[in-house]
């Protein structure tokens, strides 16, 4: 019997690998692997701790990078279920300690999905000084089956850098409800990123929001969205600086084809007359000039739509 | 012989005509030049010969190879052969350059893009991670949409002031291009403000107010940078009520 579990769990992390394209690691890269609520494997390198905890429906996981640690390689971690139904719920406390550096990427993988939620509640810490770079790429099936709402709170120090990019370009997306907000302290800097193709019936909202609350605090939020067939989308991207020098910008793009809708609600507000915060939006079909550029290269209409949304989420 | 054939074409705008019955021969294999004042109709009759959205509408017809291109959309002129380099080419976000060149080759090899861009000037270790958005200069973008025509290696090019924004040393990697593609046997239509960029051709065509009023002879054509204006009378001005001569089709 618990030899059938070790089996089983082998064949299990093998096929969540499988999913995202990976195989093996090196032995000096950390990663971690958790399906469902069951921790398949972990390998840590020295300054970094990651524990986890076992909840009904998923894992609580606190991850520390130690003061003064630069991990030299990224952090994978792969979340997922194999199954095609069943909740996922993953509760995140990272602390990357003063002047840390770390890279960690995270692939959440569901690739048989009919019903999947997949619940992610992450508070961020970068202390002083320290930075995070934070990759989410999610690869789901191709029917929609799965529900994503990551929430995320994040503090960024002073003298702190985090980024983070969350990208959902393979699979049916399905709902995604995703809401980043960060707290930016003086000279600290936080970028945003969100790449996301929507199809078929997918309902897609996210919120980036940053609030640039210390002097000379920087905030760039992007959403890149493509969307067809029925699919909608809104993207609230808010930006508030309260303070001298701070300075923010957000860029918003979504191409819409079919019969798919997409709405952008952005707020810029600006407390401190030596601030700065600047927008740009651009919604609706692909920009003619640059479909005629490619048309005029030979491309079909399809191909050239393809190229170009291709583009817009690299 | 003729590779396209413009008959009588006419275009307009808000009820006025921006292109006034023209009718131009473009043999094969050869430079050609369009000349003529801002607001002419250059960058209008190249857009019509390309079948842009906006361009469509007009009266006459366009041959290539003999036979009439009006129905055509964009890119079923494109897989005959024909191209345009846009007077002010299109940004892409995140689209990278190799691709940007390899979208319209037929071999699709990294040699390509190597060979394009060095032909273009532009060193291919350099440019061939970035992407073709605002990040490049005006000029780097005009260089790769250069190389991207080099690389579909068309029957026929429209290259609408190649050279706008080129700076003076890399100018000779715009006529370096023209002259790879003449070898290659391509035929160029050339639209240009710098008598630099005649020497490159064979024969001129000046258009003023959206008119033919001489074509030919590239001795009297550069009378026309040297302030001579003739019969072009009205440089600077191009209105409907001008007076111009037209070139009557001999
Ligand atoms: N959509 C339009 N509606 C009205 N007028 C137009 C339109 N497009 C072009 N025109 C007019 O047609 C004339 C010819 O424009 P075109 O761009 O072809 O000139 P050009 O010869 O290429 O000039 P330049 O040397 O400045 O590039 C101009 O007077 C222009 O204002
Ligand atoms: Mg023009």
């Amino acid at each position: 019997m618990a030899e059938q579990a070790i089996v089983d769990k082998e064949a299990l992390l093998a096929e969540l690998l499988a999913s995202i394209n990976q195989h093996k690691f090196a032995p000096d890269v950390a990663h971690v692997e958790i399906h469902g609520n069951q921790v398949l494997s972990r390998h840590l390198v020295e300054g970094l701790i990651v524990e986890a905890e076992t909840i009904e429906d998923g894992v609580k996981v606190h991850i520390r990078v130690k003061k003064g640690i630069t991990l030299k390689n990224p952090v994978n971690f792969c979340f997922g279920l194999i199954p095609d139904n069943g909740v996922q719920r993953i509760i995140i406390d990272t602390v990357i300690g003063e002047g840390a550096h770390a890279k960690f990427i995270a692939n959440c993988t569901f690739p048989n999905a009919v019903n999947i939620q997949h619940l992610m509640n992450a508070t961020i810490t970068v202390e002083r000084g320290a930075s995070l770079s934070y990759f989410e790429r999610h690869v789901h099936g191709p029917n929609g089956g799965v529900t994503i709402v990551p929430v995320t709170k994040v503090f960024v120090a002073e003298d702190a850098r985090f980024s983070t990019e969350f990208e959902l370009i393979k699979g049916a997306a399905g709902v995604i409800e995703l809401d980043y907000g960060a707290e930016v302290e003086k000279n600290a800097t936080v970028d945003m990123m969100t790449r996301v193709f929507g199809r078929e019936e997918d309902r897609i909202h996210i919120k980036e929001a940053a609030h640039l609350s210390g002097e000379g605090s920087t905030g760039v939020l992007t959403s890149h969205i493509a969307l067809k067939n029925r699919a909608s989308a809104t993207i609230e991207n808010e930006l508030i600086a309260d303070a001298p020098y701070a300075r923010g910008h957000v860029d918003c793009k979504e191409i819409v084809q079919d019969d798919a809708r997409a709405r952008a609600i952005p707020v810029v507000q600006v407390n401190d007359h030596l601030a700065h915060v600047t927008h740009e939006a651009a919604i609706g079909s692909v920009d003619s000039k640059q479909l005629e550029t490619l048309l005029s290269r030979g491309l079909t209409e399809d191909e050239a739509t393809d190229l170009i949304i291709q583009g817009l989420l690299s | 012989m003729n590779l396209l054939e413009i008959k009588n074409l006419s275009l307009f705008k808000e009820g006025r005509p921006i292109l006034n019955s023209l009718s131009m021969d473009i043999w094969e294999g050869h430079v050609h030049a369009i000349i003529g004042p801002n607001g002419a109709g250059k960058s209008t009759l190249a857009n019509t010969i390309m079948g842009l959205s906006g361009y469509r509408d007009f009266e006459g017809d366009i041959f290539f190879e003999g036979k009439s291109i009006k129905s055509l959309s964009v890119d079923e002129r494109a897989r005959k052969g024909i191209t345009l380099l846009f007077q002010e080419p299109a940004r892409f976000e995140g689209l990278g350059v190799s691709q940007f060149i390899l979208a319209g080759a037929e071999d699709k090899s990294r040699a390509i893009v190597e060979d394009a861009l060095q032909r273009a000037g532009l060193p291919p270790e350099k440019y061939m991670a970035r992407a073709v958005d605002k990040t490049l200069s005006g000029g780097e973008r005009k260089r790769i949409e250069l190389a991207s025509i080099y690389a579909m290696k068309p029957r026929l090019v429209l290259m609408d002031e190649p050279d706008s924004g080129v700076d003076i040393d890399s100018v000779k990697y715009i006529f370096s291009v023209i002259r790879e593609l003449r070898h290659m046997g391509s035929t160029v239509i050339l639209i240009t403000h710098s008598p630099e960029v005649l020497k490159h051709a064979d024969h001129a065509f000046l258009i003023c107010a959206g008119t033919l009023v001489d074509k030919g002879e590239m001795s009297r054509m550069f009378d026309y940078f040297n302030g001579k204006c003739v019969p072009c009378v009205h440089v600077g001005q191009p209105t409907v009520d001008a007076a111009v001569q037209p070139l009557t089709a001999n």
